[in-house]
């Protein structure tokens, strides 16, 4: 079947077909393309070439700090070489250290996969977080109006007058410790209010569509409009807004590394890998330029496809 | 408008008290006394010392009462007293405050001034090569977390090229050659990013505002680019420029910090970085409810000044 699809399809093209086929809403998809209509080749051929770069660019990271463990021949972030009497400090890319070693002996390129494993492990959790959380409330607050929302919005203000990079840094201060876990906990804290914002503004346009109007019309109940016409509308929304969190958050991450009050040394992570070669940059800039290099190309590649997307979800409102 | 303005007040100081309360009682409630860090180790197995110092301090009334307490010195600038050094903390908090507003102003005005004509030239030249150029450089300076591009120009302009020193801070009264060097480079650190966020946001507005018909009936007469761009078109494209100038002042505080750790300038970020450290609660908690408050207020401000500039708010609100 030819790839147009839906009642406005141009009739001559479906001619052929017609007879045979019942008619199932503007909405159905034909039957061969993928259940969502989108195919990662129609996708990915649309792209811009720095975009495609950019997607490579974050499977890559990915799947090296998923299957960080699996790599054949990887060294041990952790093992410092000189002291074992089989290796050397600030040295240049070599056969067993591809990107060379830090200030003490450390595999640049291990500690590098390693500490992309905790940027993302951070980022990614705050963000689902963040998005289900301020999906949720955000719906409520767009779609109940009323005291519901006056009430979770002005709570939505006050928590986001509470700078999060101050506020991560007070909280796992007065606990007194900062593995990933408790960064992880107390960062959802500071996630919710930002999504909570946009997700109600979503809602709230979603609300005065015709298609609400429709449903309440008919009879359905205010808790089936929410989860059967509000949320699929509102979470899809949140999705370009998420590569933007991912992108900062990931900027936050290494930050607090970089203060040395992310996660604690010897865990390798990029900002401390930044921090750790401040101090002998006259010596070898190479360990500061390749986690820094890593973290610019990360953020820029989230950053990169939330603009993709957004373009292309603005053109796609605009050809309807 | 003056009963907004009202509500806006109100809502300002009911934030600054949850803000304050619930501050005050992080330090208070989580693990970590202030015990600990007023006596040390050995001294505490003395049971009667610790009850005298906990007594002495008013640690062991009522949450409530403490903080009533507190909040009724904070009101008449008494933050309480280091626990390290014992000296008020306001005192330390005022010596270095200029130091980090410094920096700040400096940052966003230098922003500015490169923005400004930027977001207006990109915006002129929407879609063609110069401004995919322009707004490609900006997002890329949107990427880079500010301790990096800080690094970067230590390395550059204070290692290599000897032009700035590479850490410290010259006090304005040791005059202003020396004092500009030292805010040079920590300042362009922070501009980068704000640079990038300024610039997108003109850009946007000025391609809104360029689309207007009094800009078509300008051009009719005949008025040169650079007149139509800079005298009918900047102004009106300035106002959402304004907010968002006010709303980042948080993230700059942010980065104001993390940089001053970067370049060893004596401002509040150093300070509470170094309370973190010797586990100094009064002075985090004194320096993290300054800070937050001085967010709350420059958001107020910034809503209200918003208001009085665009009516349409006025009326929507």
């Amino acid at each position: 079947m030819s790839e147009s699809s839906g009642p406005w399809a141009p009739a001559g093209r479906l001619s052929g077909a017609m007879g045979k086929r019942t008619y199932r809403g503007p909405w159905a998809k034909s039957t061969e393309r993928s259940f969502t209509g989108l195919s990662w080749k129609s996708l990915f051929g649309k792209m811009s070439w720095l975009t495609r770069f950019c997607t490579l660019w974050l499977i890559l990271v990915i799947l090296a700090a998923a299957l960080a463990d699996l790599i054949p021949g990887l060294a041990d972030p952790d093992y410092q070489g000189f002291v074992f009497g089989d290796g050397k400090t600030n040295e240049g890319p070599t056969a067993s250290h591809w990107l060379g070693t830090d200030n003490v002996s450390r595999d640049i390129l291990a500690r590098l996969i390693y500490g992309a494993r905790v940027s993302l492990i951070f980022s990614f959790s705050l963000v689902i977080v963040g998005t289900l959380v301020g999906g949720t409330l955000g719906s409520i607050a767009g779609y109940f109006r009323g005291f519901t929302e006056t009430f979770l919005m002005a709570l939505v203000d006050t928590w986001l007058s509470f700078p999060a990079l101050i506020g991560l840094v007070f909280v796992t201060t007065m606990l007194g410790m900062r593995n990933l876990l408790v960064l992880c906990l107390v960062g959802s804290i500071f996630v919710w209010p930002s999504y909570t914002r946009i997700a109600r503004a979503v809602a709230l346009s979603v609300s005065g569509q015709d298609f609400v109007t429709a449903a309440r019309a008919i009879g359905t109940s205010r808790r089936r409009i929410l989860f059967r016409e509000i949320f699929p509308n509102v979470f899809p929304a949140l999705l370009a807004y998420s590569l933007v969190g991912m992108a900062i958050l990931i900027i936050l991450e290494s930050t607090l590394s970089f203060l040395g009050l992310g996660v604690e040394i010897p865990t390798a992570s990029w900002g401390g890998m930044i921090s750790q070669a401040r101090q002998d940059l006259l010596i070898n800039v190479w360990p500061a330029i390749f986690p820094a290099v890593t973290l610019f190309m990360t953020v820029y590649s989230f950053n990169n496809l939330a603009d993709w997307l957004r373009q292309r979800a603005a053109a796609r409102s605009a050809a309807i | 408008m003056l009963k907004m303005i009202a509500s806006r007040l109100t809502r300002l100081v009911l934030t600054v008290l949850v803000v304050t309360f619930v501050t005050f009682t992080l330090t208070n409630v989580l693990p970590g006394d202030a015990v600990n860090a007023l006596i040390p180790i050995d001294a505490q197995q003395d049971r009667e010392f610790v009850e005298q110092v906990r007594e002495e301090w008013g640690l062991n009334d009522p949450l409530i009462v403490r903080y009533g307490r507190w909040l009724g010195d904070a009101v008449q600038g008494d933050l309480g007293r280091s626990l390290v050094t014992g000296q008020p903390v306001t005192d330390e908090i005022t010596h270095r405050l200029p130091i980090t507003l410094e920096i700040m102003v400096v940052a966003v005005g230098f922003s500015l001034l490169v923005a400004v004509p930027l977001g207006a030239f990109t915006g002129y030249r929407e879609g063609r090569r110069s401004d995919r150029v322009f707004s490609g450089v900006a997002q890329a300076g949107l990427s880079l977390p500010s301790f990096v591009t800080g690094l970067i120009l230590i390395y550059v302009f204070a290692l290599k090229l000897h032009w700035f020193p590479a850490v410290g801070w010259n006090r304005l009264s040791n005059g202003i050659g020396p004092n500009l060097k030292t805010v040079a480079l920590p300042a362009l650190a922070l501009a980068i990013t704000e640079i990038a966020v300024y610039t997108r946001v003109l850009r946007s507005d000025m391609i809104a505002t360029l689309k207007e018909n009094y800009i078509l009936s300008a051009r009719a007469k005949g008025l040169t680019d650079r007149f139509i761009l800079f005298r009918h078109g900047l102004r009106p494209s300035l106002l959402t420029l304004v907010t968002v100038v006010g709303l980042n002042i948080a993230a700059l505080l942010g980065g104001v910090l993390v940089i001053e750790y970067l370049f060893a300038i004596p401002g509040i970020g150093k300070r509470l970085f170094s309370a973190i450290q010797q586990r100094d609660f009064m002075m985090v908690q004194a320096i993290t409810i300054l800070i937050t408050v001085f967010y709350v207020v420059v958001n107020t401000i910034t809503d209200l000044t918003y208001m009085v500039v665009d009516p349409r708010i006025r009326k929507t609100n």
